[in-house]
């Protein structure tokens, strides 16, 4: 229970410093929202109209002090380029990032677990050698240039992908997976290309171990060591790897959502700060943050479920 | 063994699923939208237009950006229409008259036209309409462009009147939907959640960063139109993707990068559109050494349009001389695109003579939104070396260059396409040196500033005409900028589509638009 409170305490001081950082950030950078919006035909009564509609003449701290008073009564504000509720905009994206995100972690660990695994068990073997050669290159691939070859010669060649936009589970299972599996891909493969290696590694050096070789002259079987004891071992490892690869899917939902044109939270944030948008900035940010602290959070209750030893304090 | 074979069929019935799934979905369009109407037969009427982005306010009062009307256009009318050759016709107005001392405006209104949601065009929601834009039902001025109205009325219930305090003979283009639509008094206060208006296709749906969505509207005024059920505007903001989606047909119209037109040119309809926009190399005339127009006119001469337009545009642009493009017509002032033809020994005498015989230190700031400014300040670049000027490119956001460079005309030199409008008024009064807003060069010149005057208050076309084209000549002698060209926007369209007309302005006019065999 303690712990929890603990978690919490710290939740709410990282989104308190990052809510300032941003804040700060945006008084920096030069730009200016409303004339960002309405471009070089605006007429300066324009801009001065939708300026106090939208309370932006008023000083710094009054507006940082009303965002805040909102988000502790739940309320994100108004976003200024859509003149809509930035939770509305939120929620209406967070089906799309979640479903990639979700669809690339699954991909992640069927691919990379089974792999690493594989390749552990031939340790220095051609076939072990050369997919450490191939993962190398995948971790060195840009995910925007990956997402172009895709759309190229996967989406363009076969009609079943869609190469930009999203439909919802909702309307068609099959037609949110066309649009969902090509940007998933995009993100997997590096990651895959990473965590490949850190289970190779945990199972190598669980295999060395003594206990592993008592229980082989106990005569079990080859399968049985391998996932009973040495996969068991090895997930602390991995776990902590993993936990460190969902904070990169989150993020590389931002640039992949925009090679596909996939409307979800991070094409809604590169929108919000080119046009300077701060209240759906915040917003955005607020999401990603509480995203990645509550990530952690389940990371560190793993770990005590898979090894008991380790207590959450 | 028998636990690997378990995943090894797993992973084929995956696969199998999906190929099987692959080759049952139908391209992604709903066939089920088809008219009965016997000359578009099973042909689904709804189409896909890819912009590249958000429209800022679908209040048509409150929107400024050019984009927004693109779409929105097809909402809403006004009293006037705009026609494809820039002149204007009657709108929601049958027929309208105009006083000798050009001050009276009276209108007669089309009667037994319908709002989307059903009710009637009163000259109450007219009058409405004209308030709101003026600020007098308790809200704010939402334009400058009514000013000069002394005062509006609707003697009876088909006649509008407008009264003018000074005559302008530009007044008429303030009566399109881009500038004072029409739209319903009960919907006050929605205008922007709801919006409604006149035109040809009714709002359905806004998704903010995907789509907008419009339907068609039944009651509209004239007979037949529209042919299409449904319109979906499409927010994509990379061209390069843009180009995939038309080839893998999830868009049936959208704009084709220079380079990439030869791609898309067997499989689909091409057609060209002079942007009438007048793409510019310019500077902030009040600093040296820019304040010279010996300068000036340097940079006109060691500046090559051609250069530009072949590798920037792949040619599809028109050379400019002045900041007139000639979608503009007799308007435009033809052959000042020759004034100044490349001559780097020109340009360094000029340079010389202003007192930079060793060419000087400079800067161009573009912006980051579209790849093509980046791309011209490189041949803006390696042009003037030649004649002794050293260049230094900065590369910045969108709302950065709005903010120092027109905004806040703290820059040396930039590059911007001024979007083309359907008068020539608008488009020549940024030059205006009272014109705070729009004259970011910070250009001056008092024969401009009086023939700007003049014209307003001059009533027959071909003086206004002779007016404008001296206008043009003085921009090109005073070299207030080094006009580069009108490129031209190549649309790229399905084959089934026919119907689109250009203006030379940006709209998309859906309501002739079908999808024919």
């Amino acid at each position: 229970m303690m712990y929890i409170i603990r978690r919490f305490m710290l939740l709410i001081t990282t989104i308190l410093l990052v809510s300032m950082i941003t804040f700060g950030v945006f008084q920096i950078l030069p730009g200016d929202p409303v004339r960002t919006m309405l471009g070089t035909e605006a007429d300066p009564t324009q801009i001065e109209n939708l300026r106090s509609e939208l309370g932006l003449d008023r000083p710094l701290y009054e507006q940082y002090s009303d965002w805040m008073k909102g988000l502790l009564t739940g309320e994100l504000g108004n976003s200024i380029r859509f003149s809509m509720p930035v939770k509305d905009l939120l929620f209406d994206r967070l089906p799309v990032t979640m479903s990639l995100a979700g669809l690339t972690l699954i991909i992640v660990l069927t691919v990379s677990l089974p792999l690493g695994m594989f390749a552990a068990r031939r340790q220095n073997k051609l076939i072990d050698v050369s997919l450490s050669t191939v993962t190398q290159i995948g971790m060195a691939v840009p995910s925007f240039w990956l997402g172009m070859m895709l759309i190229l010669y996967v989406g363009m060649q076969f009609s079943f992908f869609k190469i930009s936009g999203y439909i919802p589970w909702s309307q068609s299972v099959s037609g949110a997976l066309s649009t969902l599996i090509l940007p998933a891909l995009t993100i997997a493969i590096p990651q895959i290309a990473v965590n490949f290696r850190y289970v190779r590694t945990a199972i190598l050096e669980q295999i060395q171990l003594d206990y592993v070789r008592t229980i082989r002259s106990k005569g079990m079987s080859e399968r049985n060591v391998m996932y009973k004891h040495v996969l068991k071992n090895s997930m602390i490892p991995i776990l902590t790897v993993f936990g460190l690869i969902m904070a990169e899917v989150v993020a590389g939902t931002i640039i992949v959502e925009q090679v596909f044109s996939l409307p979800g939270i991070g094409q809604l944030l590169i929108t919000a700060i080119s046009n300077r948008d701060f209240p759906l900035v915040q917003g955005i940010v607020m999401y990603i943050t509480v995203a990645v602290v509550v990530i952690n959070f389940i990371v560190d209750i793993l770990y005590s479920v898979l090894d008991p030893r380790i207590r959450l304090r | 063994m028998k636990q690997r074979k378990n995943w090894i069929l797993l992973m084929l019935t995956l696969i199998v699923v999906l190929i099987i799934s692959a080759c049952s979905s139908d391209g992604g369009k709903d066939t089920s939208q088809g008219t009965t109407d016997g000359s578009t037969t099973d042909v689904p009427q709804a189409i896909v237009v890819r912009v590249n982005d958000d429209p800022d306010f679908l209040d048509p009062h409150k929107a400024t950006a050019s984009i927004s009307y693109q779409m929105i256009l097809n909402i809403f009318e006004g009293l006037m229409a705009p026609e494809t050759d820039g002149s204007l016709k009657e709108g929601l107005a049958e027929s309208y008259e105009i006083s000798e001392d050009g001050l009276t405006y009276t209108f007669k209104i089309r009667s037994g036209v319908k709002f989307h949601n059903g009710e009637d065009v009163t000259v109450e929601d007219i009058q409405y309409s004209f308030d709101r834009l003026m600020g007098k039902n308790g809200g704010e001025k939402m334009s400058n462009n009514f000013d000069n109205v002394a005062s509006t009325e609707a003697p009876d219930a088909s006649t509008f009147v407008i009264t003018l305090k000074e005559p302008n003979s530009n007044f008429l283009y303030s009566l399109t939907a881009r500038q004072s639509a029409i739209v319903p008094k009960s919907n006050d206060g929605k205008h922007n959640e709801n919006p409604i208006g006149t035109g040809p296709f009714a709002y359905v749906k806004y998704s903010p960063g995907t789509n907008l969505a419009l339907t068609k509207n039944e009651n509209y005024w004239k007979e037949g139109l529209p042919y299409l059920d449904k319109v979906t505007f499409a927010f994509q903001s990379d061209d390069q993707a843009a180009i995939m989606s038309l080839m893998a047909n999830e868009v049936d119209l959208t704009s084709v990068p220079w380079q990439r037109v030869s791609e898309v040119e067997g499989s689909h309809t091409l057609s060209h559109q002079n942007n009438n926009s007048s793409l510019i190399v310019t500077f902030n005339e009040t600093k040296a050494p820019f304040d010279n127009v010996k300068v000036r006119q340097a940079m006109n001469y060691a500046i090559s349009k051609s250069d530009i337009i072949d590798s920037v545009f792949a040619g599809y642009a028109v050379p400019l001389g002045s900041n007139m493009s000639p979608a503009m017509g007799d308007y435009q002032k033809m052959g000042l695109e020759k004034m100044y033809a490349q001559d780097v020994e020109k340009a360094k005498a000029l340079l010389a003579q202003a007192g930079y015989p060793d060419g000087f230190k400079t800067k161009i700031t573009v912006s980051s939104h579209n790849d093509m400014y980046s791309n011209i300040a490189q041949i803006v670049v390696a042009n003037l070396k030649e004649i002794g000027v050293d260049v230094e490119i900065e590369v910045v956001e969108w709302g950065i260059w709005l903010d120092r460079v027109y905004f806040g005309r703290d820059y040396q030199m930039t590059t911007i396409d001024l979007t083309g409008r359907a008068s020539a008024y608008e488009i020549l009064n940024d030059y205006i040196s009272t014109n705070d807003g729009e004259n970011f060069f910070l250009f001056k010149n008092d024969e401009y500033d009086q023939i700007m005057t003049d014209v307003l208050k001059e009533t027959d076309q071909a003086k206004q005409i002779a007016y404008y084209q001296r206008a043009q000549e003085i921009l090109a002698e005073q070299s207030a900028a080094v006009y580069i060209a009108d490129y031209q926007i190549v649309w790229g369209s399905d084959k089934q589509v026919t119907g689109l007309k250009s203006y030379p302005f940006w709209f998309h006019d859906m309501s002739e638009v079908k999808f024919s065999n």
